[in-house]
């Protein structure tokens, strides 16, 4: 995936180095690995490869991890700017 | 009688009634109703189906892709086979065309690969029927046990998107199914992008499983079971190969036609309007250019887009669909160029660029690697542009029918 590159600087992961333990899940639920492991402690090495997906803060559990997840589709997002977050629909038999 | 009913039993697998024989020719129906001369001579149809098979069960319908049972001390387990027949394939188009695509789902709970043990791995995945397919396929010669959960008929990564693929569905179907008096390790095998949904310390505390997180792919799974369950590098990462991209186009189009409709039904209607206040003739001739329009930004945006997406310059979204979009609209232009004025070439320009942009931008939510707030930054700037060019494009459009 080195070859599809987004806008960067837009991402909206943290990370908190210090509450970190090293367990390295981070690394293994990230399908472009923005997470390595690195002298038992993780370290964001890709930021601008990160699509918001939200598997790395859903699996650490020291909570190190904040991202606002969410599907980056247009078609959603014009949806939650007419009918507001709540009421977007991301599914039926209209995408994913 | 008694022969009569060994007749139209071992001919068409009926109840003995006395129904006309369904498979056989005339001479059955004349047999039954005593006219034949020898009763006793054997059923001249299609030779005698196969007796049921002792899986059936009333009420039920045996799926295509099972082979046959297994008893476990949980059940009765179904087998499934590793290829797909001609039914798989059909399906699999279909919903590659994006009919039916909501409904093609399988029924959660455990199924088997060839003959797993106690000690034989279990993976998770979720009920939508390609996926299916597509893990199953990767399974042959192998001993597995399958929980397939009730993720609604989508597929993983989407499901655990969307929360159906979750930590309490894994604890759910595990406890439903009994899954700790049928294994006797306690690992699950998920694939890797339904960590999305699911979180792996939650899964242990809620039903003492150990996730460990199986590759990105199905394409992946023999090669992490043959290398003591560690994914490489390439297992982790998600792709999005051509062959990946041109799939998705179909379904991407099928979406459209309720909404081009209207955008035709309009623009048929907008083309009528000028000197003489409504003309069909007018409504009817320049509305095929805009239906022309129409499909050349169809075709740009959400056709040749996606398919040459890393070939496009830019890295919006937006932006390669206008390229596309200039490309078509100066050949539809071109094309048009004899029965068109400068105005009407120019709107129909602007349609195809406008139509062609905001559609390779759509195309970003079937895409594995665009982000939310990239997506919605790139929508502020684009949106607007878009809608000025529509607008431009409506302006010289119905302007240019007065100005003759």
């Amino acid at each position: 995936m080195q070859d599809f590159r987004y806008l960067s600087g837009v991402s909206t992961l943290q990370f908190d180095s210090e509450a970190c333990t090293g367990c390295g899940m981070c690394e293994a639920v990230c399908p472009h690995r923005v997470f390595r492991l690195n002298d038992r402690l993780a370290h964001i090495v890709d930021k601008d490869g990160c699509m918001e997906c939200g598997a790395c803060a859903n699996n650490c559990p020291a909570g190190a991890i904040r991202v606002t997840p969410g599907v980056g589709c247009a078609f959603y997002i014009v949806q939650s700017w007419i009918k507001g977050k709540e009421a977007a629909r991301c599914g039926g038999p209209e995408c994913c | 009688m008694d022969a009569k009913e060994k007749q139209t039993t071992a001919c068409c697998g009926q109840p003995a009634e006395p129904s006309p024989c369904s498979c056989g020719s005339g001479t059955d129906v004349e047999r039954l109703n005593g006219v034949s001369s020898t009763p006793a001579e054997p059923c001249r149809g299609s030779p005698a189906e196969p007796e049921s098979d002792p899986f059936e069960r009333p009420g039920y319908d045996r799926c295509n892709f099972v082979e046959n049972f297994i008893d476990t001390p949980v059940g009765q387990i179904p087998r499934v086979k590793t290829s797909l027949d001609r039914s798989d394939f059909l399906g699999t188009l279909k919903v590659r065309l994006g009919i039916g695509r909501d409904n093609y789902k399988i029924s959660p709970g455990l199924y088997c690969i060839g003959n797993p043990g106690p000690d034989a791995p279990v993976l998770v995945s979720a009920n939508y029927r390609l996926t299916f397919h597509t893990l199953r396929r990767e399974l042959a010669g192998l001993h597995a046990w399958i929980l397939i959960l009730d993720t609604r008929g989508v597929n993983v990564w989407c499901a655990a998107g969307k929360k159906t693929f979750s930590t309490a569905e894994v604890v759910r179907r595990v406890k439903l199914t009994g899954l700790e008096r049928l294994v006797r390790h306690r690992d699950l095998i998920l694939p890797q992008l339904s960590a999305t949904g699911v979180a792996a310390h939650l899964v242990r505390k809620g039903c003492g499983f150990r996730v460990l997180w199986g590759p990105v792919y199905a394409r992946g799974i023999r090669a992490f079971l043959n290398n003591g369950m560690k994914a490489d590098e390439s297992m982790r990462r998600v792709s999005f190969s051509l062959k990946e991209r041109m799939v998705l186009v179909p379904v991407e189009v099928s979406h459209l036609p309720k909404y081009l409709l209207w955008v035709l039904l309009a623009g048929f209607a907008l083309s009528g309007i000028g000197a003489d206040v409504f003309s069909f003739h007018s409504a009817g001739s320049r509305g095929l250019m805009i239906a022309a329009a129409c499909i050349t930004g169809v075709f740009a945006g959400a056709v040749v887009t996606p398919i040459l997406l890393p070939w496009i310059p830019g890295i919006r979204f937006s932006l390669k669909g206008a390229l596309t979009g200039v490309l078509g609209g100066l050949f539809l232009v071109g094309w048009l160029w004899n029965r068109t004025t400068g105005w009407e070439a120019l709107a129909l320009f602007l349609l195809t660029v406008a139509m062609s942009s905001y559609l390779a931008m759509n195309f970003t939510g079937a895409t594995p690697f665009t982000s939310p707030s990239g997506v919605e930054k790139e929508m502020r700037k684009a949106i607007p542009l878009q809608a000025a060019a529509f607008l431009i494009s409506l302006i010289a459009w119905i302007g240019s029918a007065f100005s003759t």
